[in-house]
């Protein structure tokens, strides 16, 4: 438990901003409101002068705080290579330590910690929204967004291990997690689908937990510690060449928080890129339109990889819209906390979306699913959304 | 000086209650722009449109209180800060593209619009907008209007108010005015010329309407490396002197190479004195020609390792580095302040070792990137503000830059525009009668001094420059 006041805060972090504003435009909460408050650099500032006893602490400049996506859109543009994703983290993490929490928050907080810590509950309360969603009772999930067609909770093969097809050239654990088994489980089934064809043994730690990214990015770093803490225990004595994650927040999240498995943790789409798929067997005739998520676009860097598979589908036409590396408004709990301003994105990402008339708008994070999924549905929109895994799976289930 | 409540509640009724911010704890989130200034205003204003700024402008004017007009704050010379208080008025959410037309090539643009906003949908019809400030990302074409700003192919396109064909602007008292017109040919009294930065001191620009260019068919960007930064500078002289004009011809030292490697891993040989990057465009012919001719030139002067862009992305990527090089420098110290003086080309070589020199003597790093092509400097000097000591230093070392540069028969700014940074140098360079002749123009249309006060014009009150003994530096220091 810290002591000092904003001690997570690192002030070298936050001195290697040098203020050149380069940032303000890529900034989703900028581009809405126009306010320096509201940008990286302003929020950057307003940590830097709690930090450093400039400026009081006040809830209602938290606001400034809570209303950060977390989307690292302003890592990827600064020049200045400004960690900006551990100084929100950490700022977080300090804004949650000092004010008193709103019943919204602190319920969002206990019950994520309860949920992801014991997946058991997460299952029951997948099978109660599972339920409530039979008797059509979606509206009981009150974030503005529904929660998608349930589908029976991906279930990994028994053994806990898919064997390559053909011969086997990698050995791969893949991280299962908590949302998307139970949201999206025909991703994940795609994804494994497509380890398999790339001559991979996929190998499902049984023990493994959720990667606690959620809670990270909601100001709960010590929570987040203690499931890396139990997670690490699984991975650390296993053999395996790469962590293979289909959901961006959680790569991004490992990719950060898990020092020991450095460099072995791996977006889908980057390590099918790296290691190759076997050519298509099919043409997959569809115009896409590829969304970059912000955990794998700024977070990761990875923006090239996944538009690589999806153009290595014959048939397929990718058409990019104006703005496809701005937010999309999910942000994790972020449309549920913020739900002005995650609407607000949300609309101007719809009108960008929908210009490029394309059938299918491909992505990679459960969260921008959802998120892409209702705001289309409330638009009237045919058009679906798909992870790039089941998009590109497609070419190889002739 | 705080506001009166009773004008709070007038600016509220005039653009809406959330679009006034007056905490006092928010105001310091505005105080600074990209520079080292800094100053709170007393209230930040958003209006959504003309009549709104006209409206905030009136109840300024009647109750004197300044009015500091903001884009994106990354202005380089303390142009935004409020440097008296007052409003800060800011024209971020005035972002429409109001039209492009394709046929007569312009567009009629509201100044809170990203200048590369603009120029991505301008691409659509295959036109695009040529002042390109290397901070086009994020900086508004109502800042770049008024601090006339320049960018890297400025050197063959023009800078700004070569592109600005009209501007709707408010002036001191409220009143609305269209200066300028569709035409590039201006008759009557250029007001718009004028206007064209006035670094807010003037108006403030409510729609630009600017002038747009057919992209060019071909492009072609060579990346140079020399053994020094003389060698790169004759160079640069040479290419001039053989009668090309190249669209960009932009110098960048080790130091800035080494920072801007480590962000953008754009290929830039680490091992260099100095690199140059030279752009040619328009017809494939003439482009292979011209780079032909200047890979030769270049050759002749030690340039080698010289790498020609293969694709559009390795151009974008090799353009990136340039364009985020200051930036970039926050991962060698995070302050940096900068002149843009100009000089003679020809004296670059000079210029450059004296500057070096200067550095050398006060013991700062100095990073140079800059327009080669046309004389515009940049050199940053690299600081820690936390380091309280070495504030002194980095100013006079800033300062006597200044004057070597104004030695040369150079001038003081090139694109940053005078701000309040500059302002107690006007007098190196202006004679007394010179700025008496701006000040007429300055109260005829602004008689009260309530637009951008303290800014250009040398301030009698202020003994400068003294930049630890400034409004915000001041504050920022005590913080330590
Ligand atoms: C990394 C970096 C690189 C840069 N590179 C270049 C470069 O290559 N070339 C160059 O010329 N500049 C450059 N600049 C400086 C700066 O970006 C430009 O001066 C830019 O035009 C400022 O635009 P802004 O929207 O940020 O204006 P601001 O900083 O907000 O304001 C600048 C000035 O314009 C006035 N102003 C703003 N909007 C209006 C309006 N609507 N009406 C009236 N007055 C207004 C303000 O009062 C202020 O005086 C760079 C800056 C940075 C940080
Ligand atoms: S975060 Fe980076 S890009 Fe943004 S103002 Fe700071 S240094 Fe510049
Ligand atoms: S993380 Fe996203 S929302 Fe937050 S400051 Fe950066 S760009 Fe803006």
């Amino acid at each position: 438990m810290t002591t000092q006041p904003f001690a997570r805060l690192n002030d070298d972090d936050l001195a290697t901003c040098v203020h050149c504003g380069l940032c303000l435009d890529a900034c989703p909460t900028f581009r809405q409101t126009g306010l320096e408050t509201e940008s990286p650099r302003g929020r950057i500032y307003l940590m830097t002068q709690w930090k450093r006893g400039g400026l009081p602490f006040t809830e209602d400049q938290a606001r400034h705080i809570d209303l950060c996506l977390g989307c690292r859109t302003c890592e990827a543009v600064c020049p200045s290579g400004v960690p900006y994703g551990r100084i929100i983290e950490a700022g977080r993490s300090e804004v949650e330590h000092i004010r008193r929490p709103t019943p919204k928050r602190w319920l969002a907080r206990t019950a994520l910690r309860q949920l992801l810590a014991k997946p058991r509950r997460l299952r029951t309360a997948g099978a109660v929204t599972r339920a409530a969603q039979k008797v059509g009772l979606t509206s009981l999930v009150r974030s503005g967004r529904q929660l998608p067609a349930l589908r029976p909770r991906f279930q990994p093969p028994a053994g806990g291990i898919a064997p390559a097809i053909g011969p086997r050239k990698h050995r791969v654990a893949f991280l299962v997690g908590c949302v998307m088994p139970i949201l999206y489980p025909q991703s994940h089934e795609a994804a494994v689908k497509l380890l398999q064809l790339a001559g991979c043994e996929v190998w499902f730690p049984r023990a493994e937990r959720c990667c606690g990214a959620l809670l990270a990015h909601n100001g709960d770093l010590d929570g987040a510690e203690r499931l890396r803490d139990v997670n690490m225990q699984v991975y650390r004595d296993s053999n395996f060449e790469a962590l293979i994650v289909d959901s961006a927040g959680c790569g991004a999240h490992l990719k950060d928080f898990y020092p020991e498995l450095e460099g072995r943790v791996k977006d889908l789409s980057e390590w099918l890129v790296d290691v190759g798929l076997p050519t298509p067997a099919g043409e997959v005739t569809m115009r896409v339109t590829y969304q970059d998520a912000c955990h794998l676009a700024h977070a990761q860097r990875i923006k090239k990889q996944p538009r690589d598979l999806i153009r290595s589908i014959p048939g397929v036409e990718l058409v990019e819209m104006r703005h496809p590396d701005i937010c999309c408004g999910a942000a994790g709990l972020y449309s549920t906390l913020e739900p002005a301003m995650s609407a607000r994105i949300l609309q101007e990402k719809l009108d960008d979306v929908l210009s490029t008339r394309a059938e299918v708008v491909v992505t990679g994070n459960p969260g921008c699913q959802m998120q892409l999924e209702s705001g289309l549905r409330s638009r009237g929109s045919t058009m679906r959304v798909e992870h790039v895994a089941e998009l590109v799976v497609r070419a190889f289930l002739h | 000086m705080m506001l009166a409540p009773s004008v709070i509640e007038e600016l509220r009724r005039a653009v809406g209650k959330e679009f006034v911010i007056d905490s006092s704890n928010d105001l310091r989130i505005f105080e600074r722009d990209a520079s080292i200034e800094g100053c709170a205003p007393d209230a930040v204003v958003l209006p959504a449109n003309v009549a709104e700024v006209s409206a905030v402008i009136k109840i300024a004017s009647k109750n004197r209180i300044p009015v500091v007009a903001r884009g994106a704050g990354t202005g380089l010379s303390g142009g935004a800060v409020t440097i008296r208080g007052g409003i800060a008025l800011q024209v971020t959410r005035m972002r429409r593209i109001l039209e492009i037309d394709p046929v007569a090539q312009t567009a009629l643009v509201e100044p809170g619009v990203v200048n590369q906003e603009l120029s991505l949908v301008a691409a659509t019809h295959k036109l695009f907008y040529a002042p390109d400030p290397s901070s086009q990302k994020a900086c508004t074409i109502g800042g770049n209007a008024a601090e006339n700003s320049g960018g890297p192919h400025c050197l063959y396109y023009g800078v700004t108010t070569n592109h600005v064909l009209g501007m709707e602007v408010v002036l001191a008292d409220g009143s609305v005015h269209w200066v300028g017109g569709d035409a590039p040919d201006r008759v009557g009294l250029d007001l718009c010329g004028v206007l064209v930065g006035s670094e807010g001191t003037l108006c403030a620009i409510t729609k630009v309407k600017v002038r747009l260019l057919r992209t060019p068919p071909s492009v072609a960007t060579l990346l140079a490396a020399f053994p020094t930064i003389e060698a790169a500078s004759q160079a640069v002289s040479a290419v001039i002197g053989h009668g090309i004009v190249p669209a960009a011809l932009e110098m960048m030292d080790s130091v800035t190479v080494g920072a801007v490697e480590a962000h953008y891993h754009a290929g830039y040989p680490t091992d260099a004195g100095a690199v140059l990057l030279v752009e040619v465009d328009g017809i494939a012919e003439s482009t292979l020609e011209l780079m032909t001719a200047i890979r030769k030139v270049l050759a002749d002067h030690h340039g080698y390792a010289m790498r020609e862009a293969q694709s559009p992305a390795e151009r974008d990527l090799l353009w990136a580095g340039r364009k985020g090089a200051i930036g970039a420098l926050g991962r060698i110290k995070p302050n940096y302040y900068l002149h843009d003086g100009v000089v003679p080309r020809s004296r670059l070589p000079q210029i450059l070792s004296a500057v070096g020199e200067i550095g050398v003597h006060y013991k700062l790093p100095v990073a140079n990137v800059f327009h080669a092509g046309d004389g515009n400097l940049h050199p940053n000097i690299l600081f820690d503000l936390r380091d309280r000591e070495v504030l002194p230093q980095v100013e006079s070392a800033g300062e006597e830059m200044l004057r070597a540069v104004v030695e040369l028969g150079g001038a003081l700014s090139g694109e940053h525009g005078i701000g309040l940074e500059k302002s107690a140098f006007m007098p190196w360079v202006f004679s007394e009668d010179d700025l008496d002749a701006m000040k007429l123009v300055k109260h005829a249309l602004d008689a009260h001094g309530i637009m951008n006060p303290g800014k250009i014009f040398p301030d009698p009150e202020r003994k400068m420059p003294h930049l630890a003994g400034r409004t915000g530096l001041a504050i920022e220091a005590k913080w330590w």
